[in-house]
Protein backbone atom coordinates (compact mmCIF):
# COMPACT_ATOMS: atom_id res chain seq x y z
CA UNK A 1 0.00 0.00 0.00
CA UNK A 2 1.29 3.41 -0.93
CA UNK A 3 1.02 5.91 1.98
CA UNK A 4 -0.54 8.35 -0.51
CA UNK A 5 -3.74 6.49 0.27
CA UNK A 6 -3.89 8.44 3.53
CA UNK A 7 -4.25 11.58 1.41
CA UNK A 8 -7.08 10.04 -0.59
CA UNK A 9 -8.83 9.01 2.59
CA UNK A 10 -8.44 12.55 3.95
CA UNK A 11 -9.87 13.96 0.71
CA UNK A 12 -12.85 11.63 0.99
CA UNK A 13 -13.49 12.61 4.62
CA UNK A 14 -13.14 16.30 3.73
CA UNK A 15 -15.67 15.93 0.94
CA UNK A 16 -18.13 14.12 3.16
CA UNK A 17 -17.77 16.88 5.77
CA UNK A 18 -18.37 19.58 3.17
CA UNK A 19 -21.45 17.71 1.95
CA UNK A 20 -22.75 17.56 5.51
CA UNK A 21 -22.23 21.30 5.99
CA UNK A 22 -24.28 21.89 2.85
CA UNK A 23 -27.24 19.60 3.55
CA UNK A 24 -27.71 19.59 7.33
CA UNK A 25 -29.74 22.27 9.05
CA UNK A 26 -29.14 21.52 12.72
CA UNK A 27 -26.42 23.99 13.68
CA UNK A 28 -24.69 21.48 15.96
CA UNK A 29 -24.48 18.85 13.24
CA UNK A 30 -23.15 21.45 10.80
CA UNK A 31 -20.54 22.27 13.38
CA UNK A 32 -19.62 18.60 13.75
CA UNK A 33 -19.17 18.35 9.98
CA UNK A 34 -16.78 21.31 10.16
CA UNK A 35 -14.84 19.40 12.80
CA UNK A 36 -14.73 16.42 10.44
CA UNK A 37 -13.22 18.63 7.74
CA UNK A 38 -10.61 19.94 10.18
CA UNK A 39 -9.71 16.38 11.13
CA UNK A 40 -9.31 15.43 7.48
CA UNK A 41 -6.96 18.36 7.01
CA UNK A 42 -5.01 17.20 10.06
CA UNK A 43 -4.64 13.74 8.58
CA UNK A 44 -3.24 15.34 5.43
CA UNK A 45 -0.73 17.33 7.49
CA UNK A 46 0.42 14.24 9.36
CA UNK A 47 0.76 12.26 6.11
CA UNK A 48 2.80 15.06 4.54
CA UNK A 49 4.96 15.20 7.64
CA UNK A 50 5.75 11.54 7.07
CA UNK A 51 6.33 12.13 3.38
CA UNK A 52 8.88 14.91 3.89
CA UNK A 53 10.46 13.45 6.95
CA UNK A 54 10.21 16.48 9.24
CA UNK A 55 7.98 17.40 12.14
CA UNK A 56 6.65 20.76 10.91
CA UNK A 57 3.50 19.16 9.57
CA UNK A 58 2.76 17.70 12.99
CA UNK A 59 3.30 21.11 14.60
CA UNK A 60 0.78 22.58 12.15
CA UNK A 61 -1.69 19.84 12.96
CA UNK A 62 -1.19 20.58 16.65
CA UNK A 63 -1.99 24.26 16.11
CA UNK A 64 -5.05 23.31 14.06
CA UNK A 65 -6.24 21.23 17.03
CA UNK A 66 -5.74 24.11 19.47
CA UNK A 67 -7.55 26.57 17.26
CA UNK A 68 -10.33 24.04 16.68
CA UNK A 69 -10.77 23.66 20.43
CA UNK A 70 -11.10 27.45 20.85
CA UNK A 71 -13.48 27.56 17.90
CA UNK A 72 -15.66 24.82 19.39
CA UNK A 73 -15.92 26.69 22.69
CA UNK A 74 -17.04 29.95 21.09
CA UNK A 75 -19.20 28.28 18.46
CA UNK A 76 -21.10 26.16 20.92
CA UNK A 77 -21.61 29.19 23.16
CA UNK A 78 -23.13 31.02 20.18
CA UNK A 79 -25.38 28.03 19.44
CA UNK A 80 -26.56 27.90 23.05
CA UNK A 81 -27.29 31.62 22.96
CA UNK A 82 -29.21 31.29 19.68
CA UNK A 83 -31.17 28.39 21.12
CA UNK A 84 -32.11 30.49 24.14
CA UNK A 85 -33.43 33.34 22.04
CA UNK A 86 -35.13 31.30 19.29
CA UNK A 87 -35.78 27.92 20.97
CA UNK A 88 -34.38 26.13 17.94
CA UNK A 89 -30.93 25.14 16.76
CA UNK A 90 -31.86 25.13 13.10
CA UNK A 91 -29.77 27.33 10.85
CA UNK A 92 -32.85 28.11 8.76
CA UNK A 93 -34.44 29.98 11.65
CA UNK A 94 -31.48 32.28 12.05
CA UNK A 95 -32.15 34.14 8.83
CA UNK A 96 -32.08 37.62 10.31
CA UNK A 97 -29.35 39.41 12.17
CA UNK A 98 -31.81 40.77 14.71
CA UNK A 99 -33.80 38.62 17.07
CA UNK B 1 9.39 0.19 11.48
CA UNK B 2 11.26 -0.01 8.22
CA UNK B 3 7.88 0.29 6.55
CA UNK B 4 7.81 3.94 7.55
CA UNK B 5 10.88 4.56 5.41
CA UNK B 6 9.81 3.04 2.14
CA UNK B 7 7.25 4.15 -0.38
CA UNK B 8 5.15 1.12 0.40
CA UNK B 9 4.08 0.15 3.86
CA UNK B 10 4.05 -3.19 5.59
CA UNK B 11 1.21 -5.57 5.00
CA UNK B 12 -0.06 -5.11 8.51
CA UNK B 13 -0.38 -1.39 8.03
CA UNK B 14 -2.13 -1.91 4.69
CA UNK B 15 -4.62 -4.25 6.36
CA UNK B 16 -5.15 -1.75 9.17
CA UNK B 17 -5.63 1.08 6.68
CA UNK B 18 -8.24 -0.69 4.59
CA UNK B 19 -10.14 -1.99 7.60
CA UNK B 20 -10.13 1.17 9.71
CA UNK B 21 -10.38 3.47 6.70
CA UNK B 22 -13.64 1.81 5.75
CA UNK B 23 -14.94 2.26 9.29
CA UNK B 24 -13.82 5.90 9.32
CA UNK B 25 -15.66 6.63 6.08
CA UNK B 26 -18.74 4.83 7.40
CA UNK B 27 -18.58 6.95 10.57
CA UNK B 28 -18.26 10.13 8.52
CA UNK B 29 -21.25 9.14 6.40
CA UNK B 30 -23.18 8.36 9.59
CA UNK B 31 -22.32 11.80 10.94
CA UNK B 32 -23.75 13.41 7.84
CA UNK B 33 -26.73 11.17 7.17
CA UNK B 34 -28.15 10.08 10.54
CA UNK B 35 -31.13 12.14 11.57
CA UNK B 36 -30.54 12.34 15.30
CA UNK B 37 -27.77 14.65 16.39
CA UNK B 38 -26.62 12.31 19.18
CA UNK B 39 -26.05 9.49 16.70
CA UNK B 40 -24.11 11.89 14.51
CA UNK B 41 -21.93 12.88 17.46
CA UNK B 42 -21.17 9.26 18.37
CA UNK B 43 -20.31 8.40 14.75
CA UNK B 44 -17.96 11.38 14.63
CA UNK B 45 -16.30 10.30 17.88
CA UNK B 46 -15.63 6.87 16.31
CA UNK B 47 -14.13 8.46 13.21
CA UNK B 48 -11.89 10.63 15.36
CA UNK B 49 -10.61 7.64 17.32
CA UNK B 50 -9.73 5.90 14.06
CA UNK B 51 -7.93 9.03 12.88
CA UNK B 52 -5.93 8.93 16.12
CA UNK B 53 -4.87 5.37 15.24
CA UNK B 54 -3.81 6.60 11.81
CA UNK B 55 -1.72 9.33 13.40
CA UNK B 56 0.02 6.72 15.52
CA UNK B 57 0.60 4.59 12.43
CA UNK B 58 2.16 7.59 10.70
CA UNK B 59 4.69 8.08 13.48
CA UNK B 60 2.91 11.08 15.04
CA UNK B 61 2.71 9.58 18.50
CA UNK B 62 2.14 12.86 20.34
CA UNK B 63 -0.65 13.92 17.99
CA UNK B 64 -2.32 10.54 18.26
CA UNK B 65 -2.63 10.87 22.01
CA UNK B 66 -3.64 14.53 21.78
CA UNK B 67 -6.30 13.62 19.24
CA UNK B 68 -7.87 11.16 21.65
CA UNK B 69 -7.58 13.46 24.67
CA UNK B 70 -8.63 16.72 23.02
CA UNK B 71 -11.02 15.65 20.29
CA UNK B 72 -12.80 12.56 21.50
CA UNK B 73 -12.30 13.42 25.16
CA UNK B 74 -13.04 17.12 25.33
CA UNK B 75 -14.53 18.42 22.11
CA UNK B 76 -16.98 15.59 21.45
CA UNK B 77 -18.08 15.53 25.07
CA UNK B 78 -18.66 19.29 24.86
CA UNK B 79 -20.79 18.62 21.80
CA UNK B 80 -22.77 16.02 23.71
CA UNK B 81 -23.25 18.41 26.64
CA UNK B 82 -24.63 21.08 24.34
CA UNK B 83 -26.85 18.50 22.64
CA UNK B 84 -28.31 17.54 26.01
CA UNK B 85 -28.82 21.24 26.75
CA UNK B 86 -30.48 22.00 23.44
CA UNK B 87 -32.63 18.88 23.36
CA UNK B 88 -31.52 15.38 22.46
CA UNK B 89 -34.76 14.15 20.99
CA UNK B 90 -34.99 16.75 18.24
CA UNK B 91 -34.52 14.94 14.95
CA UNK B 92 -33.67 16.99 11.90
CA UNK B 93 -36.55 17.95 9.68
CA UNK B 94 -36.01 16.25 6.34
CA UNK B 95 -38.27 18.57 4.37
CA UNK B 96 -36.32 20.62 1.89
CA UNK B 97 -36.84 24.32 2.31
CA UNK B 98 -34.92 25.16 -0.84
CA UNK B 99 -35.97 23.22 -3.93
CA UNK B 100 -33.30 20.86 -5.21
CA UNK B 101 -30.82 22.01 -2.61
CA UNK B 102 -29.86 18.47 -1.67
CA UNK B 103 -29.04 17.47 -5.25
CA UNK B 104 -27.11 20.65 -5.79
CA UNK B 105 -25.18 20.00 -2.59
CA UNK B 106 -24.41 16.44 -3.66
CA UNK B 107 -23.24 17.72 -7.03
CA UNK B 108 -21.01 20.34 -5.41
CA UNK B 109 -19.55 17.77 -3.00
CA UNK B 110 -18.90 15.39 -5.88
CA UNK B 111 -17.16 18.15 -7.80
CA UNK B 112 -15.05 19.06 -4.81
CA UNK B 113 -14.13 15.42 -4.25
CA UNK B 114 -13.09 14.97 -7.89
CA UNK B 115 -11.08 18.18 -7.76
CA UNK B 116 -9.20 17.27 -4.59
CA UNK B 117 -8.60 13.67 -5.65
CA UNK B 118 -7.37 14.74 -9.06
CA UNK B 119 -5.08 17.24 -7.37
CA UNK B 120 -3.55 14.52 -5.25
CA UNK B 121 -3.27 12.23 -8.27
CA UNK B 122 -1.55 14.91 -10.34
CA UNK B 123 0.90 15.94 -7.64
CA UNK B 124 4.40 14.56 -7.93
CA UNK B 125 4.40 12.62 -4.71
CA UNK B 126 7.76 10.91 -4.49
CA UNK B 127 8.64 8.18 -2.11
CA UNK B 128 7.80 8.70 1.53
CA UNK B 129 10.84 9.62 3.57
CA UNK B 130 9.31 8.56 6.86
CA UNK B 131 9.53 10.43 10.15
CA UNK B 132 11.83 7.95 11.80
CA UNK B 133 15.00 10.06 11.46
CA UNK B 134 13.15 13.26 12.35
CA UNK B 135 11.83 11.57 15.47
CA UNK B 136 15.23 10.14 16.33
CA UNK B 137 17.10 13.47 16.16
CA UNK B 138 15.87 14.62 19.56
CA UNK B 139 15.34 11.18 20.96
CA UNK B 140 11.70 10.65 20.20
CA UNK B 141 8.56 12.19 18.77
CA UNK B 142 7.56 14.19 21.84
CA UNK B 143 11.02 15.78 22.48
CA UNK B 144 11.25 16.60 18.76
CA UNK B 145 7.88 18.37 18.75
CA UNK B 146 8.73 20.16 22.00
CA UNK B 147 12.03 21.37 20.55
CA UNK B 148 10.32 22.84 17.49
CA UNK B 149 7.37 24.21 19.43
CA UNK B 150 9.45 26.15 21.94
CA UNK B 151 12.10 27.49 19.57
CA UNK B 152 10.89 27.92 16.01
CA UNK B 153 7.17 28.25 16.73
CA UNK B 154 7.29 29.91 20.13
CA UNK B 155 5.52 33.10 18.97
CA UNK B 156 2.70 31.10 17.46
CA UNK B 157 2.54 29.10 20.67
CA UNK B 158 2.17 32.27 22.77
CA UNK B 159 -0.49 33.67 20.43
CA UNK B 160 -2.36 30.38 20.75
CA UNK B 161 -2.34 30.84 24.51
CA UNK B 162 -3.89 34.31 24.11
CA UNK B 163 -6.45 32.84 21.72
CA UNK B 164 -7.49 30.17 24.20
CA UNK B 165 -7.87 32.75 26.98
CA UNK B 166 -9.97 35.00 24.75
CA UNK B 167 -12.11 32.00 23.74
CA UNK B 168 -12.73 31.06 27.36
CA UNK B 169 -13.66 34.63 28.32
CA UNK B 170 -15.83 34.97 25.22
CA UNK B 171 -17.74 31.77 25.89
CA UNK B 172 -18.36 32.84 29.48
CA UNK B 173 -19.59 36.24 28.32
CA UNK B 174 -21.86 34.78 25.65
CA UNK B 175 -23.58 32.21 27.82
CA UNK B 176 -23.77 34.28 31.00
CA UNK B 177 -27.24 35.53 31.82
CA UNK B 178 -27.90 38.20 34.41
CA UNK B 179 -30.86 37.49 36.69
CA UNK B 180 -33.09 40.54 36.39
CA UNK B 181 -36.13 39.65 38.47
CA UNK B 182 -36.16 38.35 42.01
CA UNK B 183 -36.31 34.59 42.46
CA UNK B 184 -39.63 33.42 43.92
CA UNK B 185 -39.30 31.71 47.24
CA UNK B 186 -41.01 28.45 48.15
CA UNK B 187 -43.48 30.25 50.39
CA UNK B 188 -44.46 32.64 47.58
CA UNK B 189 -44.97 29.71 45.25
CA UNK B 190 -47.21 27.96 47.78
CA UNK B 191 -49.28 31.11 48.32
CA UNK B 192 -49.64 31.66 44.58
CA UNK B 193 -50.77 28.06 44.16
CA UNK B 194 -53.41 28.40 46.85
CA UNK B 195 -54.62 31.70 45.37
CA UNK B 196 -54.92 30.23 41.90
CA UNK B 197 -57.21 27.47 43.17
CA UNK B 198 -54.89 24.58 42.31
CA UNK B 199 -54.82 23.24 45.82
CA UNK B 200 -52.76 20.06 46.00
CA UNK B 201 -54.65 16.82 46.73
CA UNK B 202 -55.17 15.36 50.15
CA UNK B 203 -52.28 13.46 51.67
CA UNK B 204 -52.20 9.74 51.00
CA UNK B 205 -53.07 7.35 53.84
CA UNK B 206 -50.38 7.36 56.46
CA UNK B 207 -48.70 10.56 55.32
CA UNK B 208 -47.19 12.35 58.33
CA UNK B 209 -48.63 9.61 60.54
CA UNK B 210 -46.54 7.12 62.47
CA UNK B 211 -47.43 4.19 60.19
CA UNK B 212 -48.00 3.73 56.50
CA UNK B 213 -50.94 1.32 56.57
CA UNK B 214 -53.98 2.08 54.43
CA UNK B 215 -56.28 2.17 57.42
CA UNK B 216 -54.40 5.03 59.04
CA UNK B 217 -55.63 8.45 58.01
CA UNK B 218 -53.19 10.97 56.66
CA UNK B 219 -52.64 14.17 58.59
CA UNK B 220 -53.70 17.51 57.20
CA UNK B 221 -51.10 20.29 57.35
CA UNK B 222 -52.59 21.56 60.59
CA UNK B 223 -52.11 18.15 62.20
CA UNK B 224 -55.66 16.92 62.31
CA UNK B 225 -56.32 13.50 60.76
CA UNK B 226 -58.26 13.54 57.51
CA UNK B 227 -60.80 10.71 57.31
CA UNK B 228 -61.17 11.27 53.57
CA UNK B 229 -57.78 9.72 52.95
CA UNK B 230 -58.90 6.31 54.07
CA UNK B 231 -60.68 3.97 51.68
CA UNK B 232 -64.48 4.48 51.92
CA UNK B 233 -64.99 0.73 52.41
CA UNK B 234 -62.78 0.72 55.47
CA UNK B 235 -64.57 3.82 56.74
CA UNK B 236 -67.97 2.16 56.27
CA UNK B 237 -66.88 -0.92 58.17
CA UNK B 238 -65.38 1.20 60.94
CA UNK B 239 -61.96 -0.33 60.40
CA UNK B 240 -60.14 2.98 60.34
CA UNK B 241 -57.50 3.35 62.99
CA UNK B 242 -56.59 6.50 64.81
CA UNK B 243 -53.29 8.24 64.42
CA UNK B 244 -51.27 7.87 67.55
CA UNK B 245 -51.82 10.68 69.99
CA UNK B 246 -48.11 10.70 70.74
CA UNK B 247 -47.34 11.58 67.16
CA UNK B 248 -49.79 14.45 67.24
CA UNK B 249 -48.33 15.67 70.53
CA UNK B 250 -44.79 15.59 69.20
CA UNK B 251 -45.88 17.39 66.04
CA UNK B 252 -47.60 20.04 68.15
CA UNK B 253 -44.50 20.44 70.30
CA UNK B 254 -42.37 20.83 67.17
CA UNK B 255 -44.77 23.39 65.80
CA UNK B 256 -44.68 25.24 69.11
CA UNK B 257 -40.90 25.32 69.15
CA UNK B 258 -40.83 26.58 65.57
CA UNK B 259 -43.31 29.32 66.43
CA UNK B 260 -41.23 30.34 69.43
CA UNK B 261 -38.11 30.37 67.33
CA UNK B 262 -39.75 32.64 64.79
CA UNK B 263 -41.15 34.80 67.57
CA UNK B 264 -44.77 34.38 66.56
CA UNK B 265 -47.38 32.65 68.64
CA UNK B 266 -48.45 30.91 65.44
CA UNK B 267 -51.91 29.95 64.34
CA UNK B 268 -50.87 26.46 63.22
CA UNK B 269 -49.71 25.57 66.71
CA UNK B 270 -53.06 26.58 68.17
CA UNK B 271 -54.92 24.59 65.56
CA UNK B 272 -52.77 21.59 66.21
CA UNK B 273 -53.41 21.85 69.92
CA UNK B 274 -57.14 22.00 69.20
CA UNK B 275 -56.89 18.96 67.00
CA UNK B 276 -55.07 17.12 69.73
CA UNK B 277 -57.69 18.07 72.30
CA UNK B 278 -60.51 16.90 70.03
CA UNK B 279 -58.68 13.64 69.43
CA UNK B 280 -58.20 13.08 73.12
CA UNK B 281 -61.86 13.79 73.67
CA UNK B 282 -62.78 11.21 71.06
CA UNK B 283 -60.46 8.68 72.56
CA UNK B 284 -61.96 9.26 75.97
CA UNK B 285 -65.36 8.58 74.39
CA UNK B 286 -64.28 5.34 72.72
CA UNK B 287 -62.05 3.97 75.42
CA UNK B 288 -62.10 0.54 73.82
CA UNK B 289 -59.25 1.01 71.33
CA UNK B 290 -56.49 -0.87 73.04
CA UNK B 291 -53.98 -1.56 70.28
CA UNK B 292 -53.48 1.99 69.12
CA UNK B 293 -53.70 4.08 72.24
CA UNK B 294 -51.14 2.10 74.17
CA UNK B 295 -48.11 4.12 73.33
CA UNK B 296 -45.11 1.80 73.42
CA UNK B 297 -46.15 -1.83 73.00
CA UNK B 298 -49.01 -1.24 70.63
CA UNK B 299 -46.84 0.80 68.32
CA UNK B 300 -44.00 -1.68 68.33
CA UNK B 301 -46.03 -4.53 66.98
CA UNK B 302 -48.15 -2.11 65.04
CA UNK B 303 -45.26 -1.17 62.79
CA UNK B 304 -44.38 -4.81 62.25
CA UNK B 305 -47.89 -5.50 61.11
CA UNK B 306 -48.35 -2.38 59.07
CA UNK B 307 -45.41 -2.65 56.81
CA UNK B 308 -46.11 -6.03 55.25
CA UNK B 309 -49.76 -5.92 54.26
CA UNK B 310 -52.12 -2.98 54.48
CA UNK B 311 -55.10 -3.65 56.76
CA UNK B 312 -53.51 -6.73 58.21
CA UNK B 313 -54.67 -6.41 61.78
CA UNK B 314 -58.24 -5.58 60.87
CA UNK B 315 -59.09 -7.56 57.73
CA UNK B 316 -57.25 -10.87 57.96
CA UNK B 317 -57.85 -11.11 61.69
CA UNK B 318 -61.53 -11.43 60.99
CA UNK B 319 -61.00 -14.04 58.31
CA UNK B 320 -58.82 -16.21 60.47
CA UNK B 321 -60.35 -19.36 61.91
CA UNK B 322 -61.26 -19.04 65.58
CA UNK B 323 -58.77 -21.71 66.59
CA UNK B 324 -55.93 -19.66 65.24
CA UNK B 325 -57.00 -16.64 67.22
CA UNK B 326 -56.97 -18.49 70.51
CA UNK B 327 -53.49 -19.82 69.83
CA UNK B 328 -51.94 -16.77 71.38
CA UNK B 329 -51.71 -13.85 68.94
CA UNK B 330 -52.49 -11.41 71.70
CA UNK B 331 -52.33 -8.18 69.77
CA UNK B 332 -54.65 -9.24 66.96
CA UNK B 333 -56.98 -10.81 69.46
CA UNK B 334 -57.18 -7.55 71.32
CA UNK B 335 -57.65 -5.71 68.08
CA UNK B 336 -60.47 -7.99 67.01
CA UNK B 337 -62.28 -7.63 70.29
CA UNK B 338 -61.79 -3.91 70.06
CA UNK B 339 -63.29 -3.93 66.58
CA UNK B 340 -66.29 -5.85 67.82
CA UNK B 341 -66.84 -3.48 70.66
CA UNK B 342 -66.56 -0.52 68.37
CA UNK B 343 -69.25 -1.99 66.19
Amino acid sequence: MNPVNYLYLAALLFTIGAFGVLIRRNAIVVFMCVELMLNAANLTLVAFSRMHGNLDGQIMAFFVMVVAAAEVVVGLAIIVMLYRSRHSASVDDASLMKL
Amino acid sequence: MSGLLASTTSGAEAFQFWLLGGIAVAGALGTVLLRRAVHSALCLAGTMIILAIFYLANGAYFLGVVQIVVYTGAVMMLFLFVLMLVGVSTADNLKETLRGQRWMAALCALGLGILVTAGIGQAALGSFTGVEEANAVHGGNVPGIAEKLFTEYVVAFEVTGVLLTVAAVGATLLTHRERIEKATSQREQAEARTRSGHVPPLPAPGVYALHNAVDRPGLLPDGSPSELTVNPTLRERGQMREVSADKLASLAALEQRTAEYHGTAGGPANRRAEARRSLEKREAGEAAEPADTTPAGGDADGTAEDTDTGPSDAGPADKRPPGDRTSGDQASGDQASGEEEAK
